[in-house]
This record gives structure tokens, C-alpha cells and sequence, in this order.
């Protein structure tokens, strides 16, 4: 229970993160910081205790293995946040060319 | 005597300049880093790749499959790059080739998926007989799958990278 | 016992990422936070997505550093502060207390309920021949989520080249009447 408590409170930091700071990096890394809090948390709701990796070996028949199926869903959301990142960033680049900064709060006009 | 006083990371006096003079023997232009970099990169980056390709051959064997392979043959291109510069890495690979072959991985996949409705499924194992277990040549579709699924994540990140440090703003040259 | 170590080591990472102004240094420090991931995953037994996080760690660094170079924002702090950081706050907890009414739900930490991967881990050597298991789950049994997902790299790859495009659209020309 005190690993989901723990879980939770990273998720909280990068929520944070997110929701207060200026410069646009920062919100970035936010963001990443809460996508390594969801992808964990589901990992440890499929671990058993004393376990073994679900990858079968020769000759051997295997009682207790550990939950593959959060561990497939979540090899596709690891590679899927690496692709939002770099979207993001990006579009951060091209927004710095443009204003000349990264501070969200001088970034007002829509078009152009 | 006169002392070069050069930003370099020289540290000791060097005259004339003998030493600069014999590091660019004016055959290669002075891009990328520093010789050890260079040196280390050459023997190591095969390694690299042959290792990406190790990794999406035994997908249905042991942990890795075609997205974890993918990521790092793309790597071994990146660090070409890093320690080339640009030129070197883009004759390799240049933009075009990676954007080819990044729709070819990704025309591979859609076809072995829809020719699942020969048995009036969708991705239908249509292999008649998978191998016995622990073999190379085993498991129907997968590695078909885990070779097209790395063409494309290797030829997308890598075109991803190119067009990201190669972007000079508009009217202005760094 | 390790898993709570690296979770704290991790936490600690991430408050050093959120808090210090230097841009180069939160980024390196994300870095150590992602690879403590990936060291997580290894001890959960899950060989895949160790391999996979660490790999996807190290582009991920390239790419954010290379957004980050001689590019910092000093600190300025405007008039509504207080008010801004007591509302996140408030907010957080309140998010706080509506997940503990939801965490008292799950099962206990390594006791899980495998109905579904029930079936297969006993009939997947079978059915596909496959001795990976989670290769032949998302291959086989659930191909249709990784044609998803090859669908939305393929988008990004498109997205990136079109925003960093040098040339814009094509300015009408004129009709000479």
C-alpha cells in the first residue's frame, strides 16, 4: 500500500509542475514526469509477490508469473510519450523563432 | 617564443602551432569532435546496429521486440551524427531514404495485418505450422511483424532528429 | 523493500528536476529520474519495458537538450502569487483525498486478480509459439492496439517535418483579369 502512496505523490509533483511554472521546458518535463508515475503505478497493480518474468524457459513449467498483460499496454504508452514530447518540443522551437521567448505569459496572439 | 593563446582545450605551450598543424593534415574539414570521440565512435557504432538488429530477430525469444530495437538502430545513426556532423551521417542516410523507408515499414505491417482475411479474420496467424518452440524460425507472424515495426520507428526517429537540429530560423544564420 | 528505495530516490529526483532554475541541470536530473524508472521496471520483473524505457530515456534526453541550449528565463514573480500556488495547492489535495477513497479498492500489493491474462498464459505457447509472452500478446492477441500505435508515430514523424518546415504555404498568385 505505501507504493501506491508514494506512486501517487510523484504524480502530484509533476502535476504541480505543470499547473505553476512559466517557461515552457519546465512544463514539458512536468509532463514527462507524470507519464513515468502512470506507466509505474500500472506495473505495480500487475506484480505478484515472489513472481517470475512472464518469458517461458525450457523444460521448466512456471506456476507463478507475473501479470503480462498492463506490461504489453504499457510498451506502447512508453513509445507513444516519446513521440508527444518530440512534438512538443517542437512546436516549442518554432515558438521561440517566432517571440523570442519561452515565458508563457507574453505568448497572447493567436494567429499570425 | 611565442605562445599560441588559442581557446582550445590545449593546455601546454605550443610555439609555432606544430601540433594544430598536424591534427588537420587539411584532408578532413574541421565538423563534429574532438579525435577520441571520433576514434571510439568508428569502432563502436557497428557494434551498436548489429546489436539493434540482434534484439528485433529474437523478439519472440527473449525481452526486446521491434520497438526497443528500432530505438536503437535509430540511435546508432544519432550517434554517427554527433560525432561526424552532419554531412558524413547524411550520406549514410539521408532525408529522403528515411522517409522511404519509413512508409515501406509501415505499408509491411498494414499488409501482413489485413491478409488475415484470407481466413476471414483480422491478423489472422496465417502461418500453417509455427515451428517448434526456442527456434529462429518460429512463431507465425511475429517476426515479420517485429522487422516492420523497426523499420519504421528507426527511419521515424531518426527523421524526426534530422529535422529538428538542422532547422535554421527564418533570415537568421548561427 | 527496493521498490520503496528507488521510489524515494526517484521522488527526490523529481523535486531537484521541478525546483532548480538552470534549465540544462532539471533536464539532467529528469534523465536520472527516468533511468531510476528503468532500473523500477527491472526489479518488477518486466525485462521489456526495462530495455525499452532506457533506450527511449536516452532520445528523449537528446531531443530536450537540444531545445535547451543558452536558452534560460529568469524568475519573476508577479502579484498574484499567493493566490495562484494556494489554489494548486488546495486543488492537489483535494485530488489527494478522492484517490485514497479509490486506492482502498485495489487489491493488496502483489496479489493480483488475473482474469483476463489467465487465459493467456496458459494457452499462449500454444496458440501462437511464440516463448515471449508479452511479444505474443501485443502481436497476436491484441494486434489491433499495436497497429494504433504504429498509426500514432507515424502522425508525430508527419507533425515534426511540417512544423519545422522552412517554406510556408504557397502565396496565391494574382489573377491577371
Amino acid at each position: 500500500m505505501s507504493e501506491y502512496i508514494l506512486c501517487l505523490v510523484l504524480f502530484c509533483i509533476g502535476l504541480y509542475c505543470v499547473l505553476r511554472k512559466r517557461n515552457i521546458i519546465k512544463i514539458v518535463i512536468g509532463l514527462g514526469i507524470i507519464e513515468y508515475a502512470v506507466n509505474l503505478f500500472f506495473i505495480l497493480v500487475g506484480y505478484r509477490l515472489h513472481g517470475r518474468a512472464p518469458i517461458l524457459a525450457k523444460d521448466q513449467v512456471i506456476p507463478n508469473m507475473v501479470d503480462p498483460l498492463p506490461q504489453a499496454l504499457v510498451l506502447t504508452s512508453i513509445v507513444i510519450g516519446l513521440a508527444v514530447t518530440a512534438l512538443i518540443v517542437a512546436i516549442a522551437i518554432r515558438i521561440y523563432e517566432k517571440y523570442g521567448t519561452f515565458d508563457i505569459t507574453k505568448i497572447r496572439r493567436l494567429k499570425g | 617564443m611565442s605562445r599560441k593563446m588559442n581557446n582550445s582545450k590545449e593546455y601546454y605551450r605550443d610555439p609555432e602551432g606544430i601540433r594544430e598543424k598536424s591534427l588537420h593534415s587539411g584532408k578532413e574539414p574541421k565538423t563534429g569532435m574532438t579525435l577520441i570521440v571520433k576514434t571510439i565512435t568508428r569502432l563502436t557504432v557497428g557494434l551498436i546496429l548489429l546489436y539493434g538488429i540482434y534484439i528485433v530477430l529474437h523478439g519472440h525469444l527473449s525481452p526486446g521486440g521491434g520497438f526497443a530495437g528500432g530505438v536503437i538502430i535509430a540511435l546508432s545513426f544519432i550517434h554517427l551524427m554527433l560525432a561526424f556532423g552532419k554531412e558524413l551521417a547524411l550520406k549514410k542516410l539521408s532525408q529522403v531514404a528515411a522517409s522511404i523507408l519509413e512508409s515501406l515499414g509501415a505499408i509491411m505491417f498494414l499488409s501482413v495485418a489485413l491478409l488475415g482475411f484470407t481466413g476471414s479474420y483480422f491478423f489472422l496467424n496465417f502461418f500453417l505450422h509455427k515451428g517448434r518452440p526456442f527456434d529462429l524460425f518460429s512463431a507465425g507472424i511475429i517476426p515479420l511483424c517485429n522487422i516492420a515495426i523497426s523499420l519504421k520507428v528507426g527511419a521515424g526517429l531518426f527523421a524526426i532528429f534530422v529535422a529538428l537540429v538542422l532547422f535554421k530560423g527564418l533570415g537568421k544564420e548561427e | 523493500m527496493e521498490v520503496q528505495l528507488l521510489l524515494l530516490f526517484m521522488i527526490l529526483g523529481a523535486v531537484v528536476a521541478v525546483e532548480i532554475e538552470d534549465l540544462l541541470s532539471s533536464v539532467i536530473a529528469v534523465g536520472a529520474v527516468g533511468l531510476g524508472l528503468s532500473l523500477a521496471f527491472l526489479i518488477l520483473k518486466a525485462p521489456d519495458l526495462a530495455i525499452t524505457q532506457l533506450v527511449v530515456e536516452i532520445l528523449c534526453l537528446i531531443i530536450l537538450i537540444r531545445a535547451t541550449i543558452k536558452k534560460d528565463l529568469p524568475l519573476i514573480r508577479d502579484g498574484r502569487w499567493f493566490f495562484n500556488t494556494t489554489s494548486t495547492l488546495l486543488f492537489i489535495a483535494l485530488f489527494l483525498l478522492f484517490a485514497y477513497f479509490a486506492l482502498k479498492e485495489l487489491p493488496n500489493f502483489g496479489a493480483p486478480i488475473m482474469r483476463v491474462a489467465k487465459e493467456y498464459v496458459e494457452t499462449g505457447l500454444a496458440k501462437t509459439g511464440a516463448t515471449n509472452l508479452v511479444a505474443a500478446i501485443i502481436l497476436d492477441f491484441r494486434g489491433y492496439d499495436t497497429l494504433g500505435e504504429a498509426t500514432i508515430l507515424f502522425t508525430a514523424v508527419m507533425g515534426v517535418l511540417a512544423v519545422m518546415r522552412r517554406v510556408g504555404r504557397i502565396k496565391n498568385v494574382p489573377k491577371d483579369e
